[in-house]
């Protein structure tokens, strides 16, 4: 009987490289090459999280603020965007956020007057709130307008978490400050988005924050937050402008004083600190009276607190709407 | 005879027309985006804009040249800077106030960049029917003070565009306001015979 002894140098079936493999050694040289410089010359090459890796969020609970009106298409609402980070064409947002903004890790800071003060990894600031489906309207100060079924938690949920003090009279929200992810915070000179100081800055007065409507959104039409839409968390308050709604949030801070935002420091004749929808008073250069659906036609009347007056019209009683707008 | 003017004018005519095209079938093709009324306005806008400049720019360019059949190109370009104009004045009319004339005229009254852009858009309206070879006749010498019109057309046009300008994105606006000024100077200077 012949008994094969293998020698040291006998090579084994598992280690010879198939064909296949070795016959695409030149493409894998080249991919790994490419994959190198590409991380050295152009971070676009990695793609932070493309729109096809955003998973589907289960179990939202329906919300009782939910309108039945048509949805924006998801296209639209992925497409047509106002992020400035990353420009101000309404198609730059969708077109450089989902290569450039990684979504986790992230870390959110409560600070300022309240107990529960300290850095928060998202998905520990998250776990036990109610994940709900909310669909609210959005109305640009642009005058343009969308339904948009958001997924997320309610902001007084978080707050009340956070416990603020008696001292709490404002609660502030900054956007990520990362040149490398978001451009126009590296612009320079004389260029408008070089005249931001960033990072962007929103606020709500504490009554506002806690109304039940206001809601931290992390994801739209069942999905995860598309990077250009303000991933991975963001607020949604529906009865004021748009811009008011701040994107990819990474501090909430409470304070006593009415806090500095952004659009308000910019051009403090254009954008007030409350920013309600409101059809009577218009923008210095264009009228709020109507807006224009995204998808339809013609524009549409625009709605008093963008139709949630009842909700929150006691919000402001006894204000003068036209000089705190 | 400039046997191949007639072609020359076709060319111009398919030129022209491109922009107006490519509008048409990016909007049937869903290629405006989300808001393609909006993609419309700005457009034809751009293109009328573009085109009186244009216009503008022949006689400058004649002289220079000594080219003087471009002048025979110049009713052409005129009209389809009216043309895009008219579009874009019509887009605002019907998809921005659903063509309620006292939605039209509030707008006008409280808003001084709609107020010069439809200032400008009624310049240029006399101008387009009196571009016929049956009024350049009649109106003989009146003809060339009428057409005269254009200049403050095109400047309240620019500074139309000028005060609706968001963001600061000024670079569009400051070149047409550069190249109107270039037109305007050659002719003054050629009028004070600098050049």
């Amino acid at each position: 009987m012949l008994i094969k002894k293998r020698r040291p140098s006998d090579v084994l079936p598992s280690e010879i490289t198939p064909e296949s493999i070795y016959r695409d050694r030149r493409r894998f040289l080249k991919t790994s090459a490419l994959a190198a410089a590409g991380t050295i010359l152009a971070p676009d090459f990695v793609t932070a999280k493309p729109m096809e890796a955003l998973e589907s969020l289960d179990g939202l609970a329906d919300s009782a603020f939910s309108t039945d009106e048509t949805l924006t298409g998801y296209e639209e609402i992925t497409t047509y965007n106002n992020f400035y980070e990353f420009g101000t064409g309404k198609e730059d947002p969708s077109s450089l956020a989902p290569k450039r903004l990684e979504h986790r890790p992230w870390t959110i800071t409560i600070s300022g007057e309240a107990d529960n003060t300290g850095e928060f990894e998202i998905d520990d600031f998250l776990s036990g709130l109610t994940l709900e489906e909310r669909i609210y309207r959005l109305r640009c100060v642009e005058a343009w307008s969308m339904v948009i079924p958001w997924a997320g938690v309610s902001l007084a949920s978080v707050i009340k978490r956070a416990a603020p003090t008696s001292k709490a009279k404002y609660v502030r929200f900054d956007t990520l400050y990362d040149p490398q992810v978001m451009p126009a915070q590296a612009a320079r000179g004389f260029s408008f988005l070089a005249s931001i100081d960033w990072p962007y800055r929103e606020g709500l007065r504490m009554d506002e924050a806690v109304h039940p409507l206001s809601f931290l959104a992390t994801g739209l039409y069942g999905k995860e937050m598309p990077s250009q839409n303000g991933a991975p968390i963001r607020l949604v308050v529906p009865w004021k402008y748009g811009f008011k709604s701040i994107k990819s949030i990474v501090r909430i801070h409470f304070q006593e004083t009415q806090p500095e935002t952004t659009w308000a420091q910019l051009a403090p004749s254009e954008y007030g600190f409350y920013a309600n929808v409101n059809p009577e008073v218009n923008h210095p250069r264009w009228s709020q009276a109507e807006e224009r659906r995204i998808g339809e036609l013609f524009k549409r009347d625009t709605l008093m607190f963008n139709g949630y007056a009842d909700e929150v019209a006691p919000l402001y009683a006894g204000m003068d709407l036209r000089a705190q707008y | 005879m400039l046997t191949w003017l007639p072609t020359l004018r076709v060319g111009l005519f398919i030129l022209c027309a491109v922009p107006a095209g490519l509008l048409i079938e990016r909007l049937l093709t869903g290629g405006l985006g989300a808001n393609p009324v909006e993609a419309l306005l700005h457009g034809t806008g751009s293109w009328g804009l573009r085109l009186l400049l244009v216009t503008l720019a022949i006689t400058p360019l004649r002289h220079l040249t000594g080219a003087n059949w471009l002048v025979r190109l110049r009713r052409q370009v005129g009209l389809w800077a009216f043309a895009y104009a008219s579009a874009h004045f019509s887009i605002f009319i019907v998809f921005e106030h659903r063509a309620v004339l006292s939605s039209i005229v509030e707008d006008i009254i409280d808003r001084p960049y709609i107020l010069i852009g439809t200032s400008a858009f009624l310049l240029l309206l006399p101008l387009a029917i009196t571009s016929t070879k049956g009024w350049i006749r009649r109106l003989g010498r009146r003809w060339q003070q009428l057409h005269w019109l254009i200049y403050p057309a095109a400047v309240l046009g620019v500074l139309h565009f000028f005060m609706l300008i968001r963001a600061n994105r000024w670079t569009e606006p400051l070149i047409y306001a550069a190249i109107l000024a270039l037109l305007l100077g050659f002719r003054a200077l050629r009028r004070w015979r600098v050049v």
